[in-house]
C-alpha cells in the first residue's frame, strides 16, 4: 500500500496497472489523453506495451485482440471517440471479450468543448452500440474513486468476459487528490477462467452454471474460433431463431443473473430522508455538500450515489428512497438519467433536476433550481 | 477419404458458403499449401497460425479453417491482428479479406499498418466488386463497368493497392492471379518467411456477380478472360502496377523490401526505455 498524490487521469492508469492491465491501444482525445502518456511512459515497465493508433476505431479492435491473446487489454476515449468505437464495443459484447474502455465524458454534442464536462453521454454509453446486451458501467466521484472503480472494472470485465467502461468526466480526471494505492496481495485482482476440458472437446462459447463460458485464447492449441456472427456454441454461423435466441438472451442474462457481482452504490443521511437526491460522478460532490448544508438546517433530505451506473443498483435505490416523499435526480446534462431512475421508483415523485455546468453545478445552482419542490 | 490438406479445415463445416466457379477457393488452397510446406519443413507449427478476417466473401475462409481463427468486422481484420501479433510474436497472423473489406473500408488500417511495417501476411482478394452484398462498386471496380450502384457505369477511377503500398516501402508486396495458382502459393510461402507487412493481392473472378455484370456467360469464360490478360513477371516495376480492364495485367512480386519489422521495433524501443 502507498499514498500518493494523483489526478483521476493518472489514477485510472495506475487502477489498470493494478488490474494487470498489459496491453493498451488508443488515440489522442481531451480530456482522457494522460492515461495514454502516463502508461506510454508506466506501462512497459510492468512487461506492457502502448500503442498510438490510426483512430479510435483502430484502437478498439487492437485491445480486442490483444485480449484474445491472453492479456488484460484497455483503451480511453471521450465522446467523439467512443462514438467511433461503437461498433468495436458491439463486437466486444458479440465475441465475448474483457477489455476496459476508460470514457472521460467533455462536453458535446460533436466536438462541444473539450476541455470542459459535463454528464451528456450516459445514455449513449448504455444503448450506444447496435443488437441488444447489458451494459456495465461505473461512475467514480473521487479520484481515490476512480482507482477503485477501474481495479472493479477490469474484474467485472475478466468474471463475465464483457467490455467495461470507466465513465468519467474532464472535471474529475484533472482533480488532484490523495488516493491510497493498492499493493499485490492488498486488493482481489479477478482473471478470465480458462477451459479445464480436453482441447478437441473445448467450445468456446459453451457457458457454465454462471452463463459465461471459459476463455482459451489465441496460441493456447484449442484452436478457437472467434465469430461476429450470430453463432452456437462451437462459434459456428447459425441462422435459426433457436440460435439467435439463446445467444441474445445468455448475453443478457450472464449480467442481469450476476448483477449482485456487478452493482455498486453509497447512500448518505437516508434513514429518515423526506427528500432523496440522486446524483452520480462529479456532480454528486456538489450534492453531498448541498445535502449536509440542508442537513444543518434541520432538512430531512440525503443523498443516493449509484456507482453502477448501469446495471443500477434498484434495491439499493429503492431502499433509499422508501421514506422519501419526493425523489429528486441531479445531473450535469439536460436530464436523461432521471428515466432509469424513474424505473425503480413508479409510485414517488420523481424530479429532474438538471444543471449545465462546463465544470461542476454548484450546491447554490442546485439548489435554486430544486428550491420550488422542497 | 481425406485430403491431405483436411487437417487444416473445419470438415464438418462444408460444404461452403462460395459460388460455383468463385476464385476464392484457389486463394485458400494455395493458402493451405503454402502454410503446409512451412510446417512440413518445421519453420512453425500448426499451433502457430492465427487467421483473422472481416467481412466479405473471401473473409468467410476464417470458418472453414482449422486454426486460431477469428472472423471478426468489416474493415477491421487489421487493427485486431496487430493487436493479436504484438502480445504473441510467435504467432503467425494472416489476415485474409476482399478487396472492399481491406482496401476501401478497411483502407486507412492497411496503409498505417504498411507504414508501421507490421509483421503480418495480408492477403486481399480482388475480384473488383462488392460479391457478397450483390453487385456494388467497389473501389477497384474499373471505370465505365456497369454496378447495381452505377447503373449508368462507373464514373471513379480505381484504387491501384501495389503503388500505394510501394510508397510506404513496404517489406513485400506482390500481386497474383487465381489463373497461377502455383504462384499465389510460391508468394505466400515467401510471404510467411519475411519480417514485416507482406501484402499479396491476388485477382479473382466473381462469375456470379461481376460476371454478370461484365457480360460473360459461365465461370470459365471469364476465368479465361482473366488468364488472357494476366501476365507474370519477375520483379515487374511498379509503373506496370495500373490494371487497365481489357489491357495487359502484369502480376509478380513488385517489392521486396528489408525494413525492421513493427514488433522488432516495439520491443526494442520498449526494452530500452525499461533499462533506462
Amino acid at each position: 500500500m502507498k499514498v500518493e498524490y494523483l489526478t483521476g487521469n493518472y489514477a485510472i492508469a495506475e487502477g489498470a496497472m493494478t488490474a494487470g492491465l498489459k496491453f493498451y491501444a488508443g488515440y489522442p482525445i481531451t480530456p482522457s489523453s494522460e492515461i495514454f502518456e502516463y502508461l506510454a511512459k508506466e506501462l512497459p515497465k510492468v512487461g506492457g506495451i502502448v500503442v498510438q493508433f490510426e483512430d479510435e476505431i483502430a484502437s478498439i479492435n487492437a485491445i480486442i485482440g490483444a485480449s484474445w491473446a491472453g492479456v488484460k487489454a484497455m483503451t480511453a476515449t471521450s465522446g467523439p471517440g467512443f462514438s467511433l468505437m461503437l461498433e468495436g464495443l458491439s463486437l466486444a459484447i458479440m465475441i465475448e471479450t474483457p477489455l476496459v474502455i476508460a470514457y472521460v465524458m467533455r462536453t458535446g454534442p460533436s466536438t462541444g468543448i473539450a476541455t470542459k464536462s459535463g454528464q451528456y453521454d450516459v445514455m449513449q454509453v448504455r444503448w450506444g452500440a447496435h443488437g441488444n446486451y447489458e451494459i456495465v458501467a461505473y461512475a467514480p466521484w473521487s479520484v481515490q474513486e476512480a482507482y477503485d472503480l477501474t481495479i472493479k472494472s477490469f474484474n467485472v470485465s475478466e468474471l463475465l468476459r464483457i467490455p467495461v467502461i470507466l465513465l468519467s468526466d474532464a472535471t474529475l480526471v484533472h482533480l488532484w487528490e490523495r488516493v491510497v494505492m493498492k499493493g499485490p496481495g492488498e486488493v482481489v485482482i479477478v482473471d478470465r477462467k480458462k477451459p479445464k476440458v480436453p482441447k478437441d472437446m473445448y467450445k468456446p462459447y459453451e457457458p457454465d452454471e454462471d452463463l459465461v463460458p471459459p476463455m482459451a485464447c489465441f496460441g493456447e492449441g484449442y484452436r478457437v474460433l472467434v465469430e461476429s456472427l450470430t453463432h452456437d456454441e462451437r462459434g459456428y454461423y447459425k441462422t435459426t431463431n433457436e440460435v439467435q435466441r439463446k445467444l441474445v438472451w445468455r448475453l443478457v442474462n450472464k449480467v442481469r443473473k450476476n448483477k449482485h457481482l456487478v452493482v455498486d452504490s453509497a447512500s448518505y443521511f437516508v434513514d429518515d430522508a423526506e427528500y432523496v437526491i440522486v446524483a452520480y460522478g462529479t456532480t454528486a460532490r456538489s450534492v453531498y455538500a448541498l445535502v449536509k448544508e440542508l442537513r444543518s438546517k434541520g432538512v430531512r433530505i440525503g443523498l443516493f450515489r449509484p456507482k453502477s451506473l448501469w446495471p443500477i443498483d434498484d434495491d439499493a435505490l429503492v431502499k433509499a428512497c422508501s421514506k422519501a416523499k419526493k425523489v429528486f435526480v441531479v445531473e450535469n446534462n439536460v436530464g436523461v438519467y432521471v428515466n432509469e431512475v424513474c424505473r425503480f421508483l413508479k409510485n414517488k415523485d420523481v424530479i429532474s433536476i438538471p444543471v449545465i455546468d462546463l465544470d461542476i453545478p454548484s450546491p447554490e445552482d442546485i439548489l435554486n433550481v430544486m428550491r420550488e419542490w422542497l | 477419404m481425406s485430403h491431405p490438406l483436411d487437417r487444416y479445415l473445419r470438415t464438418d463445416r462444408l460444404p461452403h458458403i462460395w459460388c460455383p466457379g468463385c476464385g476464392i477457393g484457389i486463394v485458400v488452397s494455395a493458402m493451405l499449401r503454402a502454410i503446409d510446406k512451412h510446417i512440413s519443413e518445421g519453420h512453425f507449427s500448426h499451433d502457430d497460425v492465427a487467421v483473422v478476417s472481416g467481412i466479405g466473401c473471401a473473409a468467410r475462409a476464417t470458418l472453414y479453417l482449422n486454426f486460431d481463427s477469428a472472423h471478426v468486422i468489416h474493415g477491421r481484420a487489421i487493427p485486431f491482428a496487430i493487436g493479436l501479433k504484438l502480445v504473441k510474436p510467435r504467432l503467425k497472423v494472416i489476415v485474409i479479406g476482399g478487396d472492399g473489406d481491406i482496401a476501401a473500408i478497411g483502407g486507412n488500417h492497411l496503409l498505417h499498418a504498411a507504414r508501421r511495417n507490421v509483421d503480418l501476411t495480408v492477403i486481399m482478394v480482388n475480384n473488383m466488386i462488392y460479391g457478397m452484398t450483390g453487385g456494388q462498386v467497389a473501389p477497384t471496380t474499373p471505370p465505365t463497368i456497369y454496378t447495381t450502384t452505377t447503373p449508368y457505369g462507373n464514373y471513379e477511377y480505381p484504387i491501384n493497392v501495389i503503388k500505394l503500398l510501394s510508397a510506404l516501402n513496404t517489406n513485400y508486396v506482390a500481386r497474383a492471379s487465381i489463373t497461377h495458382p502455383h504462384l499465389i502459393e510460391r508468394y505466400i510461402y515467401k510471404a510467411l518467411s519475411i519480417e514485416g507487412l507482406a501484402f499479396i493481392e491476388v485477382l479473382s473472378t466473381c462469375p456470379e456477380v461481376f460476371g454478370r455484370h461484365l457480360g460473360f456467360k459461365n465461370a470459365v469464360e471469364f476465368f479465361n478472360k482473366l488468364k488472357e490478360m494476366v501476365r507474370p513477371y519477375e520483379k515487374p516495376p511498379i509503373e506496370r502496377s495500373d490494371i487497365v480492364w481489357g489491357n495487359e495485367i502484369v502480376i509478380g512480386e513488385y517489392v521486396i523490401n528489408n525494413r525492421e519489422g513493427f514488433v522488432r521495433s516495439v520491443y526494442k524501443s520498449l526494452n530500452k526505455w525499461c533499462k533506462g
